[in-house]
């Protein structure tokens, strides 16, 4: 159904994106910020919230940490459906955006969702990470061999520091998967505002397990695929949406 | 296109992640310019001294960069002043400065210009030398260092800066860059020396080459003379000014940062100069005569800046925007365009009246917003003094029109400490503050909405500036700006609706140094060079700033403060500034001085012309007015 006139008509999309390279260092406040303005750059109808200070209509399922890089990101935005120019599909809005965008920040898919779909902050439930070793700090092979042996663990005890206090905590049960991948290491954590198990900290139990020093910056982290839960199977964010069909 | 995405940063991950705001160091934003620096001549970086997030909201050095940039043979970089934590592993681990987008040393560029935009960046500006291991001093650089040009406001008197800087621009950037930058490449051509390059740079109309000048002193410590040291180099340095601001450089494409920075919109320059002519206002002088770009400019500007940046807000950029022939239009335009987008429009300067406050009202929440008035000084005579034409009826009348459209919050700025000033004139300031909280509660309940007003003042010191009419002024002691900002704060705990009413006051000891440093000679380098070596940087960040270490170094290099600050100056006095030809003469500002000391006011330049000088450029205010 066409609305004319000054009427709105929201359409729920989810766009999947990567943060590669030196845009690593932007906050996840200003990768917000960054959205907000691409949209305006090329001229996408988001819509705003109603109300004295209208912000955009836009969530991110999961903040990156600063320093580290994806390729599974997600935002959801709702655009003004009669602004979308009939006929034209989510993927050419894809070049629209790309083509106003930095390289380091590029949008890989964008789909509509499902009306049904809960935004993608509450429902992440997973993500994939690949750890890679900064060269100058420990030997990868000890990493790499003791990969099984490690995660064959039942209880992984790491000491959890908050402002005020610090508390022992076995992360073993938010820890999916653990296994070498080539050069790296690949792990599967639980993610998601209830449970969240922090790739830093599988690595700090990693080097206690070892026997090593924890040392932060030795490990640069990479995000592979952030996940929801369907019944029980891990999915892609994407899942509960189609391609943007022409009108 | 080189691509951006994989490029090496200059700074290592274990740096990075260890610094506050690492994304100030990375270059790399929306529409930064990329080129690829061995296919140009002339590789210049455009500094400003102070961090990111300051430097970045300069409009000065974003048309600068724009300029320079559309040029194939030149690439402009940008370089700000690294944060404290960044400082100090910089000199631990002796890594060299470098310009955001190409991540490369200064030390490798033709070019490093600074803006100076105010006295207390001066020790950044030889932490920026010092970082870039280029030599603080200008006698210590090697052949093949940058040129290290200085630019801005604070170069009116260039004297306490003269030996880091090899050469000074005086005036707008628009006007003879490009003669500098092509004299440079024929220089590079024919491999002439460097001394040979700011001898022929020094006759460039502008160009100020302060190691071809040489000063002598009176036995009171006042300058006997000021002279070039070779034949054929100018003995005055003429300002340079854009005389058609409608068909000039401006960016239309600027950089949009990654992080929030202090002016996070776009901003659209309506005009240059100011034709109020008050008398403690430097850039009221140093920018005549007063020039507006075309509506049609602004209007094409406006959409298409938005438009390249994303941005979600535009500022008006003026010294007095009420002054603008078509502000009107302008803003209707505006409101129009930029409702429907969710753009917010910002207008600073704007003089509180019927026009400007429905305007406001279209563009703001009225309910979050408070309105500033800028009366300067208390009483009517002291506001005579400095030339500030508002008097107590029509900030009254502004206020009350204000109440009645709803806003509730009210700010004043005012100076302490001017020429002339008696207790009677700061009192004043309470009392005007309390007459405007009595306008407010006068009103029909109706409109009060059983809320209280908030009136907020707050005071500066006054600085004499070079180049105005109040230059001859002295400064008051130290301990006496605070017994000042004392008074004036017993006055307002005085007053009946005190609870309505707020005072604030700008710190004493800054004010005093910015005094030494504004009117300061080539005597005072050697301070600023010794008190970076003791450790001060970021002195215009009040938590960084070590006043007693200047006091040290002044000491130490035996000069007086109080010469200065506080020393009454004589009219006959050569300054250390009087070299430069701003076109505005030193008669004129003499006569103003004179006047000041009746409290005899000055028309603005629209009302009648009072025979400043600066209408040698025939151009702007000084023609129409004449229409």
């Amino acid at each position: 159904m066409q609305i004319y006139g000054r009427e709105e008509s929201a359409l729920k999309t989810r766009i999947k994106f990567q943060k590669i390279g030196y845009v690593r260092f932007i906050g996840h406040l200003d990768v917000q910020r960054y959205f907000q303005q691409a949209f305006k750059r090329a001229d996408i109808p988001v819509l705003y919230s109603k109300g004295f200070s209208p912000h955009p209509l836009l969530s991110f399922a999961s903040p990156l940490g600063i320093g580290m890089t994806s390729e599974g990101e997600y935002a959801d935005v709702e655009l003004d459906e009669t602004q979308v120019t009939s006929g034209e599909k989510l993927e050419n809005l894809i070049d629209r955006l790309n083509a106003v965008m930095n390289e380091g920040i590029t949008v890989l898919d964008w789909r509509k969702l499902d009306d049904t779909a809960k935004n993608a902050m509450s429902t992440v439930a997973a993500a994939d990470y690949m750890i890679s070793f900064r060269p100058g700090y420990y030997h990868k092979e000890v990493f790499l061999q003791r990969c099984a042996e490690f995660f064959r663990q039942e209880e992984m005890i790491v000491l959890k520091k908050t402002k005020r206090s610090q508390k022992e905590e076995n992360i073993r049960p938010l820890l999916l998967e653990l296994r070498p991948m080539g050069e790296s290491i690949f792990i599967k954590t639980v993610s998601g505002s209830a449970n969240n198990l922090k790739p830093e900290l599988v690595m700090n139990a990693f080097c206690d397990y070892l026997g090593y020093p924890y040392e932060k910056i030795a490990f640069m982290i990479h995000r592979l695929e952030t996940y929801m839960k369907v019944e029980d199977d891990y999915v892609s964010l994407l899942y509960p949406s189609t391609e943007m069909e022409a009108k | 296109m080189i691509s951006n995405t994989m490029r090496e940063l200059a700074l290592t991950d274990e740096i990075l992640m260890q610094i506050e705001k690492p994304a100030r160091y990375i270059g790399g934003e929306v529409n930064s310019v990329v080129k690829n620096p061995d296919k140009v001549d002339i590789r210049f970086a455009m500094c400003f001294p102070d961090v990111y997030e300051i430097g970045m909201s300069h409009l000065g050095m974003k048309i600068i960069y724009d300029m320079l940039n559309r040029r194939d043979d030149i690439y402009c970089e940008r370089v700000f002043s690294p944060w404290i934590d960044l400082h100090k592993k910089m000199k631990e681990e002796n890594i060299p400065l470098f310009a955001l987008e190409s991540q490369d040393p200064l030390f490798l560029f033709d070019f490093l210009a600074i803006t100076i935009q105010y006295e207390m960046c001066y020790t950044n500006i030889l932490q920026i030398l010092d970082l870039a291991q280029i030599g603080i001093f200008s006698k210590d650089r090697k052949e093949d260092a940058p040129i290290v040009i200085g630019g801005g406001p604070c170069t009116y008197n260039p004297e306490p800066l003269a030996d880091f800087f090899d050469i000074f621009y005086i005036g707008e950037g628009e006007t003879v860059y490009f003669e500098l930058m092509d004299l440079y490449k024929e220089h590079k051509k024919n491999k002439t020396s460097r001394k040979e390059f700011l001898k022929a740079a020094a006759k460039i109309e502008g160009m100020y080459v302060p190691s071809l000048y040489d000063v002598s002193y009176k036995e009171d410590g006042t300058i006997d003379s000021f002279w070039p040291i070779e034949e054929g180099i100018p003995t005055t340095i003429k300002k340079q000014v854009e005389m058609n601001l409608g068909d000039t450089y401006y960016p239309k494409n600027p950089v949009v940062p990654f992080m929030k920075v202090t002016q996070d919109r776009v901003v659209l320059e309506i005009q240059r100069g100011c034709i109020r002519g008050c008398r403690f206002c430097q850039a009221g002088m140093i920018y005549r005569p007063t020039r507006e770009r075309p509506l049609s400019m602004l209007k094409e500007y406006a959409l298409d800046m938005l438009k390249n940046t994303g941005y979600d807000e535009i500022s008006l950029s003026s010294l007095s925007s009420s002054d603008y022939s078509k502000l009107k239009e302008l803003t209707e335009f505006l409101v129009e365009h930029c409702g429907e987008k969710k753009i917010n429009i910002a207008l600073p300067s704007l003089r509180i009246d019927a026009f400007s406050l429905d305007v406001m009202s279209k563009v703001q929440d009225v309910k979050k917003s408070s309105l500033t008035f800028a009366p300067e000084a208390g009483s009517q005579r002291m506001r005579n003094v400095i030339n500030k034409g508002l008097t107590e009826e029509i900030i009254l009348s502004g206020a009350e029109e204000a109440f009645k459209g709803g806003w509730k919050k009210v700010k004043l700025y005012f100076m302490l400490g001017l020429p002339t000033e008696t207790e009677e004139d700061m009192a004043a300031i309470a009392k005007l503050c309390e007459k405007i909280a009595m306008t407010y509660y006068k009103m029909d309940a109706e409109y009060r909405n059983k809320t209280r007003v908030s009136v907020g003042a707050s005071a500066s010191f006054f600085i004499p500036k070079p180049f105005t009419p109040l230059q001859w002024a002295p400064m008051c002691e130290l301990e006496d700006y605070s017994k000042k900002a004392y008074f004036v704060n017993d006055q307002m705990k005085a007053q009946h609706n005190r609870k309505s009413l707020s005072f604030k006051w700008h710190d004493a000891k800054t004010t005093v140094l910015e005094g030494i440093l504004a009117r300061g000679d080539r005597k005072v380098a050697k301070v600023i060079y010794d008190v970076y070596k003791k450790g001060c940087i970021y002195d215009a960040w009040t938590e960084f700033f070590d006043f007693d270490k200047w006091m040290e170094a002044m000491d130490e290099n035996g000069l007086s403060i109080a010469f200065y600050t506080i020393r009454q100056r004589s009219l006959d006095e050569v300054f250390p500034w009087d070299f430069i030809d701003i076109g505005v003469t030193k008669n004129f500002l003499k006569r103003e001085w004179e006047k000041a000391m009746k409290g005899e006011a000055t028309p603005n330049c629209k009302q009648k012309c009072s025979g400043c000088g600066a209408n040698i450029w025939k151009g702007g205010v000084c023609i129409e007015n004449k229409n």
